[in-house]
């Protein structure tokens, strides 16, 4: 294996034998030991899965559920054993899969902290001198003497998270572990990532956050029926996942699906406009229901056009706004406002509107509207806002 | 293999029998005292039942303590066996989402076990004290057998483990054979009220029964009925050996063998 590699699957295959009777009793397994038509069902669940990971990557794997992402992750952390086939780990892993393993309900915080940490591979010394730390990021000093089972399910994630990221492996395996927290935790953990990423430590989060996996991800990979259906680019990978939602609700709106539509016309864009001041970038965006829509959540992706760079985006969810459900014909209208930092040139916007999982799109629309920005000063900085300049001078007055 | 007792195993049984000793006697108002209070009331209730209304031992000398040091082994290997046996199973939080070795976790329960035997023997000290047993000079011997119990519990217990996973029956099994087991090993009664000789051999061919009384032998009073004696060192005194070093190779070997399947069996 090449030196930089740090995950190499050759070829894995995973199936589970399940017996149409389970024997979970002697009496089972003596009385069908001897009929013959003893039958198993063999439950491919990973299917001739070849990849590579290379050192410093933060790799993304997408998939349905059951679609086999939880089991490969299984294998690289050595859970389970390959049916067939090989995996090569260069480096030390992560052991866990999921957050808070072994965590003891009748434990206090504290006594979990400590049992916990061993788990991951820490002596009580080590874990001692970590232990405040610890504590300090997951924001709990108050609750430490009291029992697990007081807690929140919020403060138990930002616990286990707290010690997980104390773990000192070279590949690390994260799974859905953002799921709880509020917003200010949530924060934490991103720039947590953002972290790991600057230090070029090698990452695989198995998410179905397409946002996530669009920011930190530098490849990615879907799964879908125990196979690889995408690898490569994020951003490909991303979009193969949404389609994979939007063809299945796919419904009376038939559409045409090409690179700059997609969804399943629940709810549409009926009006999108750009206006620019010097200060400001003011996004009016108009959707029409088409149906009863019960979870919906709106955003927009600005771009520059030529090269299809994504400048910033935003989301109703992101800005934490609940969006009450629509009716059908139904007419919402948005107005988005942001600084406006951009430099000159020429700019799109994309429109979405989506469940707020982002698991069903209703409709993204690339180039809802487009605009131009060519009335500022030339700069060489990657934004140009508007710079406010007071210069005050002082001198003693000369007098007579 | 080199790694079995790495700094990191270390930390991560200790901490494992640690909470298995907290939470054992989690919300109770005397906490840890009941390890040693449970042994000594149950102690106390074996003592009247069996010399005041029995009296089984009249011929035994310091028959309390015998009687004792009988059942102290005895719950041990039983604690240790029974508790084993789902321990894999019980764990199966951390055998399915984490990468440890899963041998700790038989090995952290019979450790618990042992640490429960040594708080059970200092009771046991003390009412050798209180029955003027004398300090005999085979004392320090008393490891051996002792140390013969534990293996043999460790060898079965790794069977067990991994036969609980694949076939639930095991415990209700072993719970039966260890009833039986209670009866057919000379705890509460003495050997030398087995009048057939030949009954008196058959019971020793047991390890448990050999060990319980080499113990007794070697801290209680020479007067025990040992295997050696028994068999007058014919071969068969090694029977109970080998019952225990079979226990101790293939319970190992098949757990082993069974390990990678337990995450997906359990």
């Amino acid at each position: 294996m090449a030196d930089n590699i740090a995950i190499n699957v050759d070829k894995v295959s995973k199936y589970f034998k399940l017996p149409h009777e389970k024997n979970s009793s002697i009496k089972g397994a003596v009385v069908n030991f001897w009929r013959r038509d003893r039958t198993f069902e063999k439950q491919q669940v990973l299917n001739d899965v070849s990849f590579s990971i290379k050192n410093g990557e933060f790799f993304g794997v997408v998939g349905r559920n059951g679609s086999g992402k939880s089991t490969l992750l299984k294998l690289l952390a050595g859970i389970y054993n390959p049916s067939k086939g090989s995996l090569q780990v260069n480096g030390k892993l992560t052991p866990f899969i999921e957050l808070g393993v072994g965590f003891n309900p009748e434990l206090t915080g504290r006594e979990n902290v400590f049992l916990n940490g061993a788990l991951l591979g820490f002596s009580r010394a080590n874990m001692a001198a970590m232990y405040d730390d610890i504590v300090d990021f997951a924001e709990l000093h108050r609750f430490m003497d009291q029992k697990l089972k007081n807690y929140s399910s919020g403060m138990q994630v930002r616990l286990a998270f707290s010690i997980a990221i104390r773990a000192q492996s070279d590949i690390l395996l994260l799974d859905e572990v953002l799921a709880v927290g509020d917003a200010a935790f949530q924060k934490k953990c991103y720039d947590y990532f953002m972290e790991l990423k600057r230090q070029g430590r090698t990452v695989i989060l198995v998410t179905h956050d397409m946002g996530a996996i669009r920011q930190y991800c530098t490849r990615a990979m879907m799964i879908d029926n125990g196979k690889i259906v995408k690898e490569g680019d994020v951003e490909k990978v991303a979009q193969a996942y949404l389609a994979l939602f939007s063809e299945e609700n796919k419904t009376k709106q038939s559409k045409s699906e090409d690179d700059d539509r997609w969804g399943n016309g629940l709810q549409t864009t009926t009006r999108a406009k750009v206006k620019t001041t010097d200060e400001e970038i003011i996004i009016t965006t108009e959707f029409t229901a088409h149906a009863h829509i019960e979870s919906v959540m709106y955003g927009f992706t600005l771009y520059e056009k030529a090269s299809k760079t994504n400048i910033f985006e935003s989301n109703t969810k992101r800005l934490r706004l609940k969006m009450p459900p629509v009716v059908e014909n139904e007419i919402t209208t948005l107005e988005w406002r942001a600084p406006n930092i951009l430099r000159n040139g020429e700019y799109a916007i994309s429109s979405s509107t989506c469940d707020e999982s982002t698991l069903t799109y209703y409709e993204w629309l690339n180039g809802a509207d487009t605009f131009k920005i060519s009335n500022k000063v030339e700069t060489a900085g990657a934004v140009n806002p508007v710079v406010k300049l007071k210069v005050t001078s002082k001198k003693d007055d000369i007098k007579g | 293999m080199r790694h079995i007792f790495s700094k990191q195993n270390r930390a991560l049984l200790s901490e494992l029998v640690r909470t298995d000793f907290k939470l054992r006697y989690q919300g109770s108002v005397l906490g840890y005292a009941w390890s040693l209070l449970r042994p000594l009331f149950m102690f106390a209730i074996l003592y009247v039942v069996f010399t005041r209304v029995f009296s089984l031992g009249k011929s035994v000398p310091h028959y309390p303590v015998y009687l004792l040091a009988g059942i102290v082994i005895w719950n041990f290997f039983l604690e240790m066996t029974m508790q084993s046996t789902t321990s894999i199973v019980g764990r199966g939080d951390l055998i399915r989402k984490i990468r440890i070795p899963r041998w700790m976790i038989v090995f952290s329960t019979s450790l618990s076990a042992l640490i429960n035997l040594g708080l059970n023997l200092i009771i046991v000290a003390i009412f050798m004290v209180i029955n003027h047993v004398g300090i005999l000079g085979t004392l320090p011997l008393v490891i051996l057998p002792l140390l013969e119990v534990y293996l043999l519990a460790l060898g079965l217990s790794f069977l067990l483990a991994a036969l609980f996973v694949k076939f639930r029956d095991v415990s209700y099994i072993w719970e039966v054979l260890m009833q039986a087991g209670f009866y057919a090993t000379p705890i509460i009664y003495p050997l030398s009220r087995i009048a057939n000789i030949s009954f008196q051999k058959l019971i020793m061919l047991n390890p448990m029964a050999q060990a319980i009384q080499d113990v007794r032998y070697t801290a209680i009073s020479h007067n025990t009925i040992t295997a050696y004696k028994l068999f007058q060192g014919g071969w068969h005194a090694l029977v109970p050996f080998i019952f225990v070093a079979a226990a101790v190779v293939i319970g190992p070997i098949y757990f082993r063998s069974q390990s990678k399947y337990f995450a997906e069996n359990i």
